[in-house]
């Protein structure tokens, strides 16, 4: 069956106010609120537990978590303007702004990787130091590898996948809007491991 | 889309590689069927051991390789474990849940609905393909150094972390290709049930009201959510148990854990073996609902049609199955009633553990009020969905004193427990999977299986089921525990050990018995009678398709006018009026 | 749903305000956590901090705003399971704890 014969592909069913793609999404979404839980519970579990590490003990640099914080929140806002222009057909300012968030993401990529992880590593800092690091590699690189997921498909519209611009702008723009939605809760995630791992 | 290009697609992209729900239905029918008897073999084996212990295995006992049994061909204790923990495993995710939501849900739901296809075909390709690399594997794990994982289905740390770990083979053993075979199955399911859920939502007809959805779908619902939001849990704590054992962080570990006099200080410390025991049955407990709601679905729909009449309480139905899904999730800690979590928190998941006991007899009773004084059609399908009803019964009720946390200490880790849940899963779920193939069989092949055989395959099916689960009850009312490689090394064990060789005769006497099913199978694909478009005279739209149903399933878009069970309406000229017919149709 | 472009050209201005006030709290965020206030209201601080920022994140730019009752349905079910989850900790810290630091 091609996908284009399918109801509710690009028009939003009337009880639900949604196309398929983007309930989709959400429903996605919503089982990664469930994954994030679990990691978030088995946080407070070891932390709860006793031998977790201090805040004083542990050696994350605030400043260079505030500056990624700001770096996601930045390519948020980017990713729902690289929508809105798609919405008012401006196409060149919306491959603009999407370049804009794949540039963001993938800045804070390399300071996460070459500035934290590497730089840890190399001071003997592991995951098998102490639960604390443990749940932090885990939970950032989980975060993460969503990133990294995130902007495989940002670059995927950019490039090979910009071609349904041209054969169905509103398909691809509910695409965009759905890449959006998962980008905005990748966001939503750090927003909160940020304080969690580095403030706390 | 141009006609040109939905037609004559290629062979890969026909039968392999296909987008078309049902092509998908049936390889994952399929290929979980092939998994069902597989895991169901490494059983027969381990029976073998468990009634004539010390004993080499007959005939297949020089193939199984250095991992399961020894030069002699007796199976070792760590051979024991790892087929349990496969056993286990492959039963519940690579057998029943693939066949009763990815064959079952995947054939019929999206033709109950009146859909031409799934919401997201390719989605939907995917999620078939993420299970069979899953089920590779698992297959893959007995040959690699150390053999499978030999945890137990559950993985407990932290036995499990340490697993073979210290094996040259570091990371590619048993243990890790299990979590990672979770992993992917899990993803599985997941992109499996957001497919399901849009699919139900979304793409139903004109006039198929949620109320008018066929029991069968809304199982199928309600299984999606469970699928959605129990499975991400255990992925996290699957990755969480693969940390400790690639790179020894101890989520899962104890400060100061000494295993056999060895302490083992390569772990840090300070992690919770409990913590896994929460995150597991938080998906384990509503994954045994994803279990049985597709088997109540099926039920419910071979019972109205063949008692002729309505469902009985069909509203009631649904909001049991809605109000059973819920509270799937909050009863798991009633498998931990032995962990010692305190009074205050047995007393709470007893009593929802009570609780969820309701609307399961809600159900059960409404199925059998169905048949009440109805005059039955006693065909195949319907054999399979009687004999489902007392079997389920026994397994619900059997597990009351298990859901006690008193009576539990007792029964906990058993083989009254085995028994339990066996008589839930084995002659409960799989009679209602077997009465569903036998009832959808003409719709997907256009052909009839044949009743003789399906006789022949019916009885001993159902009086073996209860040869080998019976026993079971009573070996664990003596005491005796399920992990046991040879229970007669105590007293208490060998005054039981003539149950337990009755059992392991009854699972051999079972595997003979499916020769009749797996005959009249591929037989009846074949060359079986030939039938007709409707030849239940069924009221659900999946009859108003052609048999087989072809690509994009209906020659025009069905509407729906009314309910899902209008059979003997008093007045009616036929006894069932099939929901896509308008009144001046019918009359 | 922004879905008319009149109503997309409106929320521009919008997401960029949005944007403005997340920055303002991850500041706020971080001048807090160097205040010496105690573990329980600096945990508290830094997650009501955190929950406003998402809310924001989820109402604005995901459009949350203008969904309908079927989403906020399950969202609300996955917020129920989530803080089951959370609550894990809890359970593990109730009785049997405090009957080990009796015995021990």
């Amino acid at each position: 069956m091609s996908s284009e014969l399918l109801p509710h592909t690009l028009e939003p069913h009337p009880v639900t106010g949604m196309y398929n793609g983007k309930f989709g999404l959400w429903l996605f979404l919503a089982s990664e609120v469930m994954l994030f839980g679990a990691l978030f519970s088995a946080y407070i579990l070891l932390r709860t537990h006793g031998d977790f590490p201090s805040h004083e003990e542990t050696t994350l640099n605030y400043k260079i978590g505030a500056l990624n914080t700001f770096l996601l929140i930045t390519s948020s806002v980017t990713m729902v303007m690289a929508w809105a222009s798609f919405k008012l057909n401006e196409p060149s300012k919306g491959k603009l702004y999407l370049w804009l968030t794949v540039f963001l993401s993938v800045a804070f990529l390399v300071i996460k990787i070459k500035f934290e992880y590497l730089h840890k590593i190399h001071h003997g800092i592991t995951p098998d130091t102490s639960t604390f690091y443990a749940i932090y590699y885990c939970m950032t690189g989980l975060h993460g590898l969503h990133i990294l997921g995130g902007v495989i498909v940002m670059l995927y519209f950019l490039l090979p996948g910009f071609g349904l611009w041209r054969k169905n702008p509103e398909q691809f723009t509910n695409r965009i809007e759905c890449t959006g939605l998962y980008w905005h809760f990748v966001d939503l995630v750090w927003i909160f491991l940020f304080p969690v791992f580095y403030l706390l | 889309m141009s006609s040109d290009h939905t037609h004559n697609p290629g062979f890969i992209r026909k039968y392999v590689f296909s987008v078309d729900h049902k092509v998908i239905g049936v390889q994952y029918a399929v290929t979980s069927l092939i998994f069902l008897f597989f895991g169901f073999s490494l059983m027969m084996i381990m029976r073998w051991q468990l009634a004539y212990p010390g004993d080499a295995i007959p005939l297949i006992g020089g193939w199984l390789g250095q991992y399961l049994v020894d030069n002699n061909g007796v199976l070792l204790p760590e051979g024991y474990n790892a087929l349990g923990a496969m056993h286990g495993t492959i039963m519940v995710f690579l057998g029943v849940v693939p066949l009763a939501v990815g064959g079952f849900g995947n054939y019929v739901m999206p033709l109950q609905i009146g859909a031409p296809d799934m919401a997201f075909p390719r989605l939907n390709m995917a999620s078939y393909w993420v299970y069979v690399l899953g089920g590779i594997a698992m297959l893959a794990s007995f040959f690699v150094p150390g053999g499978a994982a030999n945890s137990g289905w559950t993985s407990y740390p932290p036995l499990s972390v340490i697993a073979n770990v210290d094996n040259a083979h570091h990371f590619w053993n048993g243990q890790t290709i299990w979590l990672l075979g979770m992993v992917l199955l899990i993803t599985s399911s997941l992109l499996g049930s957001v497919n399901f859920i849009v699919t139900i939502v979304h793409l139903r007809v004109k006039g198929l009201t949620m109320f008018r959805l066929p029991f069968f779908v809304w199982a199928q619902l309600v299984t999606s959510f469970l699928l959605l939001l129990a499975f991400p849990p255990l992925e996290a704590a699957g990755v969480l148990q693969l940390m400790d054992r690639a790179f020894d962080t101890s989520f899962f570990m104890p400060t100061g854990l000494v295993v056999s006099g060895v302490v083992r200080d390569e772990y840090a410390g300070g992690g919770s073996p409990l913590l896994w025991q929460h995150l597991f049955w938080f998906l384990a407990h509503p994954e045994v609902y994803v279990l049985i709601l597709p088997a109540l679905g099926i039920i419910g729909e071979i019972i109205a049609n063949n008692t002729r009449r309505p469902l009985w309480g069909y509203k009631t139905l649904v909001y049991s199955v809605v109000f059973l899904g819920f509270m799937s999730f909050v009863v798991w800690a009633h498998h931990m009633f032995l962990t010692g979590m305190g009074t205050t928190m047995s007393n709470f998941f007893q009593t929802t553990t009570m609780i969820i006991s309701i609307p399961s007899v809600v159900i059960l009773t409404a199925m059998l009020l169905s048949l009440w004084n109805a005059s039955i059609r006693f065909n195949v399908p319907m054999l399979f969905a009687l004999s489902f009803l007392p079997m389920f019964a026994i397994g619900g009720l059997t597990g009351l004193p298990l859901g006690l946390s008193a009576s539990d200490i007792q029964l906990h880790d058993t083989y009254y427990v085995i028994g339990h849940f066996h008589y839930v899963v084995a002659p409960g779920t799989i009679m209602a999977l077997f009465a569903g193939i036998y009832f959808w069989f003409p719709k997907v092949t256009g052909r009839k299986m044949s009743t003789l055989l399906g006789h022949l395959h019916f009885w001993p099916t159902l009086l073996f089921m209860n040869v080998i689960f019976g026993p079971m009850l009573i070996i664990g009312l003596r005491g005796v525990s399920r992990r046991l490689w040879d229970q007669t090394e105590y007293v208490l064990g060998a005054e039981v050990q003539g149950w337990t060789v009755m059992s392991s005769w009854g699972a051999w006497m079972l595997g003979l018995s499916q020769l009749p099913f797996i005959i009249n199978f591929f037989y009846s694909a074949v060359a079986g009678k030939k039938s007709v478009e409707n030849p239940w005279k069924a009221t659900t739209l999946e009859w108003a398709a052609p048999s087989p149903p072809p690509h994009g399933n209906f020659a025009e878009v069905p509407v729906v006018y009314r309910g899902p069970y209008e059979y003997s309406v008093p007045g009616a000229k036929e006894d069932f009026q099939p929901q896509h017919l308008s009144d001046a149709k019918l009359s | 749903m922004a879905s008319s472009i009149e109503e997309v050209r409106k929320s521009v201005r919008l997401y960029l305000m949005v944007f403005g006030a997340l920055g303002v709290l991850t500041i706020v965020t971080v001048l807090a956590s160097s205040l010496n206030v105690s573990v329980a209201v600096g945990v508290f601080v830094a997650l009501a901090i955190a929950s406003v920022k998402g809310t924001l994140v989820a109402t604005y730019f995901m459009h949350l705003l203008g969904e309908r009752s079927t989403l906020y349905w399950v969202l609300i079910l996955a917020a129920f399971f989530f803080l089951l989850l959370i609550l894990i900790p809890v359970m593990m810290h109730s009785e049997t704890v405090h009957l080990i630091d009796q015995v021990t």
